[in-house]
């Protein structure tokens, strides 16, 4: 078994708890230990670097110390604090003078956790092959288009991203596993993330523009390994489609959740009855192979 | 032609028509660059590294809702304008997606030069032009403050209390999609936080984020 580094973050505790349980599923498939990084804090998110600089690089210097310590990769779900914890290195690396001493006792090894998306943890060659062969299921009849939102992936001199403008590895990872993946080009567009509560109206906005041209390429479904993507895409659908004037009825996937289905997780429809969206239908036209 | 020209005032030229101002009747703009060193100062961001390829705005998901575009941002910056900058939505619509740093050819951080903005207007006086999402903000990291992770029914009860009370349409049309959520157990009823919450005193202790 091998044993990495787990961030949750606060979402994944709560409003993405779908999210949580089904990579932890996935993981135990996987043979992969995912060790939570002991008493981590808030990344501080919007709220923080938009209002309180100081607190954002702390906040951050706290994670990154405590991930540290134990083991390495640490793999982060949610594609915002990712982004968080990595700009916050970036900015330690040349400058410590800002962290206070409450934080800085923790050790000060900011640099090395090694800090990595779980979406690309979880498409490398060896664990989409590794994917494939546990499969017991193909997840043909699944016409999904890949949403991977922003964070995970710009600015790439903070993320490292190889393919800023065109990720591909959940593409990839679930045209293995036997999906139709559609290719689109609304991959990395916003979809407003945490607007939500003050101006929903550009959540809306944006998020129809993105069921528009999943619905005109054929879409069935829409998949994602981000938590604010998903909540954005599902929690509205019905109230966005009624401003569209056009039926909508896209079930909003983790991609986590689709390994799940194909691997034969017992589990994979306990995740799945969480979502506003029933995609229970669409997933149970899956065969088993 | 001397009567004829008193004897029909009403073919007097008319007056030029009513046109509405513009900048070119305003005071004669002096750029002021003490404001560009200083964010290069507290920041790093090269705000003179600009020459207007307006990139940053063709590839902005969120200039529709903008009173002004990002380039214009880097501009009036530039000429030291902060008043308008402080005043603009621009700068709370922005939703930090990182697309025009990632395509700047000359790296300018737009979305840290945004922070850098907020963080002036919710320090001082000025009313922040989007108050909501200024709230939202402080709601969220008044929940980091005091238990070093966010519990989502704090945050929103900080929200709703500040944004026209809980029993407004907003409030109810949230609270049915909380009922909806919580049946389907993503919500929690109580809060979570860190074991060791020392650090957090001295980590906000600049500002009572939660007011």
């Amino acid at each position: 078994m091998r044993q990495v580094g787990y961030y949750p973050g606060c979402s994944l505790t709560s409003t993405a708890i779908d999210y949580h349980e089904s990579i932890m599923g996935v993981a135990e498939l996987l043979d992969i230990e995912l060790a939570e990084v002991d008493d981590w804090n808030c990344c501080g998110a919007t709220a923080a670097h938009s209002l309180d600089h100081a607190a954002a690089l702390n906040l951050g210097a706290r994670n990154l110390a405590l991930a540290a310590r134990g083991p390495q990769p640490v793999v982060v779900p949610c594609a915002l604090c990712f982004n968080r914890l990595k700009t916050t290195q970036h900015e330690l690396a040349s400058d410590t003078s800002g962290v206070v001493a409450e934080i800085a006792a923790l050790g000060g090894d900011y640099a090395g956790a090694h800090v990595v998306e779980l979406n690309r943890f979880l498409t490398s060659e060896g664990i989409i092959a590794e994917a494939r062969s546990k499969a017991v299921a193909s997840l043909a009849g699944l016409k999904p288009v890949c949403y991977y939102g922003c964070q995970g992936q710009r600015p790439p001199k903070i993320t490292g991203h190889p393919a800023p403008e065109n990720p591909t590895g959940i593409d990839r990872l679930l045209s293995a596993l036997g999906a139709e993946v559609i290719d689109w080009p609304y991959k990395t567009d916003c979809c407003g993330a945490s607007h939500s509560l003050a101006r929903a109206d550009i959540v809306h906005h944006l998020v129809a523009r993105l069921y528009q041209e999943a619905l005109d390429r054929g879409a069935n479904c829409i998949v994602t390994g981000c938590q604010m993507c998903q909540a954005n895409l599902d929690l509205y659908q019905q109230e966005i489609a009624g401003q569209m004037g056009r039926a909508v009825n896209l079930p909003i996937f983790y991609f986590t959740e689709l390994m799940g289905l194909a691997l034969g997780h017992r589990q994979t429809e306990r995740w799945l009855a969480r979502h506003m969206v029933d995609p229970l239908p669409l997933a149970r036209s899956v065969k088993t192979a | 032609m001397s009567q004829q020209v008193s004897a029909a005032p009403e073919s007097k030229p008319a007056p030029p028509p009513e046109r509405p101002a513009t900048a070119a009747d305003a005071e004669p703009l002096r750029p002021d660059g003490a404001f560009m060193r200083q964010v290069e100062r507290d920041t790093g961001i090269s705000i003179g590294a600009c020459y207007g390829c307006k990139k940053c705005s063709n590839g902005c998901p969120v200039t529709f809702a903008m009173d002004l575009h990002p380039y214009q941002v880097v501009r009036l910056a530039q000429f030291g304008l902060v008043e308008s900058l402080r005043a603009s939505s621009t700068i709370w619509v922005c939703a930090s997606c990182q697309t025009c740093l990632t395509r700047c050819p000359n790296e300018v951080d737009l979305p840290r030069l945004m922070d850098y903005l907020k963080q002036t207007v919710a320090q001082g006086q000025v009313p922040a032009a989007e108050e909501k999402t200024l709230v939202f903000h402080r709601a969220f990291l008044g929940e980091v403050a005091k238990r070093g992770r966010v519990f989502e029914g704090g945050m929103m009860a900080r929200y709703l209390l500040k944004t026209g009370g809980a029993f407004g349409p907003e409030a109810m049309a949230n609270a049915k999609l909380g009922l909806a959520m919580f049946k389907r157990g993503r919500l929690k009823l109580l809060p979570h936080r860190t074991r060791d919450r020392r650090w957090l005193k001295a980590v906000f202790k600049a500002k009572e984020a939660g007011s």
